[in-house]
């Protein structure tokens, strides 16, 4: 069976520094894999050209077996591909009803429709609902996005990008700066709205990696330097002396002293 | 299932929508039974004519972010075809009955969107701005260089009368060309409407929000841009087509930057962010270019004064200051600031007087004065160059600026207060 991501030697330079140095990374369909490293490792950047978002500089990515190095953004939505964003995007002006439909249309199959009336699309409409309920936010249907909290612009910012039913489903960060709680109820949600689908995601907290993922991969400047599952990722020595030992600015007291013990 | 059930909440409230529709064609049609005098008649044609040119961009510049300053190449070039149209029509060379000739307009404007927007929606922001204001240029100096097509400095002329009169239509009486302009002007104004809640439309409100965001949910932000713009531009030249049949002439102005440049006036001081706002907008700029510059020479000058002045105190423009007190009247707190608002208009209404008459007499000492410095303003007759009048207007602006800016900041006051507690969430 061909993977939902694959990546052959994957490298990416802004100007003269090189910021992804060849990555290989292979995720199988309905794995849930989590990215971890220390800030500034490239995590995002990966995300990037992963979602069409830079070109790469060289090598290859496969989407379904399906080459998409130099598509465009939409391109590889359309392939079955969505993504989050570190800094929520989210359509500020639009009512958050509107934000999600937005993000099923074309999934639909309405294109760039101008004949069809938008109120009119059951399909649409159901769609959209159904993706509010399970984000947890149908009391607000009619706020302007740019008006929700924080955490309600994160919840909504993975509505839009689950919306379409891709298969492949890359989460920056979907935790970052939430309290305790407003992070236990986000992991209930990937959890619930990713089931039946490849999950990629960049993480800081420990806590929600470990209980989440399937396998992790540990980037640090550039380079992949360890994929397993997160017993032997925690076991792993590179990954303790390089990452892990690093980690005592980034993802609090806990989790460098859980990586020390 | 539970959510199906509660689904409805979105459905859109239809009896309201047929009432404001109909009501509004009810209006236009009763319009000339109280307007009976020519020069209202034209008015209201110009005025009809605007609302469709003024829409089409507020298509663009509202609803999809995208800031032109070369729309009226698209209407203009769709009055050039439109009037060629209607001269071979009426020679005979062509079957083309007037009321259809907006769509050959349309059709125009369309096709020079699908060209000229290939290239401008390549980008969008100031980008965007500034090709347009290329392309602009371009097609006003291409009606220097083609006199032929352009009609050269004196234009194209042309006459809307020909063959035999349809149920007694000829279209030669002016309110027969209201009842036309009427006509398209309601049938676009629902199609644009209409437009705006399709997924097209709603893609471009997305698009105008956060380029980015409509990539990664599928959308080729540069074809919602060209879409957007070659449906906008077939607006627009139903408007120059109508335009033609109204005066009968088409000259390069109606493709110049003073034309562009008119209509984001228009679409500004009637507000970007609201469906109705550039009917608004449309219908004043046409009474200060048509009926003001027929009583002052300095129509311009207010017209700029205005524009500024709604720029700095009202960016939303007069809809959203509407919009501000249906607000305040929904949530019954109009009672509560009404007087205050009374006292601003009042204090404001001396400030007016200042203005008018420093402007009317500084025209007349520097730019009138040919035939004396005497004038009549108010129904007053007096000397500019004396030294009354202008130490009445002195006192006018001490004494209206000083109560005009005491009563604004009471409004503003009391506005900021009902505000703070529609924030705190009293009812
Ligand atoms: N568009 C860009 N141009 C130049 N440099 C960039 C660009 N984007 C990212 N970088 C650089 O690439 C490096 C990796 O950034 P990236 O955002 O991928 O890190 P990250 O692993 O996501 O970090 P964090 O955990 O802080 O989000 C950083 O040094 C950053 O400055
Ligand atoms: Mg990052």
């Amino acid at each position: 069976m061909t993977s939902a991501l694959h990546l052959e030697a994957v490298r990416k330079s802004f100007g003269n520094t090189e910021i992804i140095r060849g990555v290989d990374l292979e995720i199988p369909k309905g794995e849930r894999h989590a990215i971890i490293g220390p800030n500034g490792a490239g995590k995002s950047t990966l995300f990037n050209l992963i979602s069409g978002r830079f070109p790469m500089t060289s090598g290859s990515i496969r989407l379904n077996g399906e080459e998409t190095g130099g598509l465009k953004p939409f391109e590889i939505n359309r392939k079955g591909l969505s993504r989050s964003f570190q800094i929520t995007n989210i359509f500020h002006n639009l009512s958050v009803f509107e934000n999600v439909r937005c993000a099923v249309l074309w999934s639909l199959g309405y294109k760039y429709s101008f004949w069809h009336r938008l109120d009119g699309l059951r399909d649409a409409r159901l769609r959209a609902e159904e993706v509010i309920e399970s984000i947890g936010l149908a009391h607000l249907g009619k706020r302007p996005a740019g008006l929700l909290t924080y955490a309600e612009q994160r919840a909504l910012e993975i509505g839009i990008t689950i919306a379409g039913g891709a298969e492949v489903i890359l989460l920056d960060e979907p935790t970052a700066g939430m309290s305790r709680s407003e992070t236990a109820n986000v992991v209930e949600l990937i959890r619930r709205v990713t089931a039946g689908r490849t999950l990629v995601m960049v993480e800081h907290d420990m806590g929600v990696v470990f209980g989440l993922a399937d396998r992790i991969s540990v980037l640090v400047y550039g380079e992949v330097i360890a994929t397993g599952t997160p017993e032997a990722i925690r076991a792993n020595p590179a990954v303790q002396e390089a990452y892990l030992g690093g980690l005592h600015k980034d993802a609090g007291p806990e989790s460098a002293e859980d990586a020390h013990a | 299932m539970q959510t199906t059930a509660r689904t409805l909440r979105y459905q859109p409230l239809d009896l309201a929508r047929w009432v404001i529709w109909g009501s509004t064609a009810l209006l236009m049609a009763a319009l000339p039974v109280f307007f009976t005098q020519g020069f209202a008649i034209t008015l209201m044609s110009q005025m009809g004519v605007a609302i469709i040119f003024t829409l089409s961009y507020n298509m663009l510049l509202g609803q999809s972010g995208m800031l032109s300053f070369g729309h009226a190449v698209y209407s203009g070039l769709g009055a050039y075809f439109a009037v060629h149209t209607l001269n071979l029509a009426s020679k005979g060379q062509l079957w083309m009955p007037v009321p259809l000739l907006p769509l050959v307009g349309g059709l125009a404007g369309a096709v020079f969107g699908v060209l000229f927007g290939y290239v401008t929606t390549k980008r969008a922001g100031t980008t965007f701005a500034m090709i347009t204001l290329g392309i602009g240029e371009l097609v006003f100096s291409c009606s220097l260089m083609f006199p032929d097509f352009f009609g050269g400095e004196g234009g194209v002329t042309t006459n809307r009368v020909f063959g035999k009169p349809f149920l007694g239509i000829t279209f030669g009486p002016a309110v027969q060309v209201y009842y036309l302009i009427a006509f398209w002007c309601l049938v676009s104004m629902a199609l644009m409407y209409a437009w705006s809640h399709t997924p097209l439309g709603r893609m471009a409100n997305a698009v105008r929000d956060n380029p980015e965001r409509a990539e990664f949910v599928g959308y080729d932000t540069q074809k919602v841009r060209w879409y957007t713009l070659i449906i906008s531009s077939f607006f627009a030249g139903i408007a120059g087509a109508l335009g033609v049949i109204n005066f009968e002439i088409v000259t390069a102005e109606n493709v110049s930057a003073v034309r562009s440049g008119g209509v984001l006036l228009a679409a500004f001081i009637g507000g970007v962010g609201f469906f109705f706002g550039p009917i608004i907008g449309a219908c004043v700029f046409v009474y200060f270019v048509v009926a003001l510059s027929d009583h002052t020479k300095a129509w311009l000058l207010y017209l700029g004064m205005f524009f500024m002045l709604m720029v700095m105190f009202a960016p939303g423009g007069i809809a959203s200051l509407i919009m501000m007190q249906v607000q305040l009247i929904a949530r019954k707190r109009f009672g509560r600031i009404w007087r205050q608002y009374l006292a601003a208009g009042a204090s404001g209404l001396l400030v007016l007087a200042a203005v008018i008459l420093t402007v009317e007499m500084t025209y007349k000492v520097s730019v009138d004065s040919s035939g004396g410095t005497l004038m009549k303003l108010f129904g007053v007759e007096f000397d500019a160059a004396a030294a009354g009048p202008w130490a009445v207007a002195i006192g006018l602006w001490i004494v209206g600026g000083w109560l005009f800016n005491a009563a604004r900041k009471r409004v503003a006051h009391t506005y900021g207060e009902i505000q703070a507690e529609f924030l705190q969430g009293r009812p």
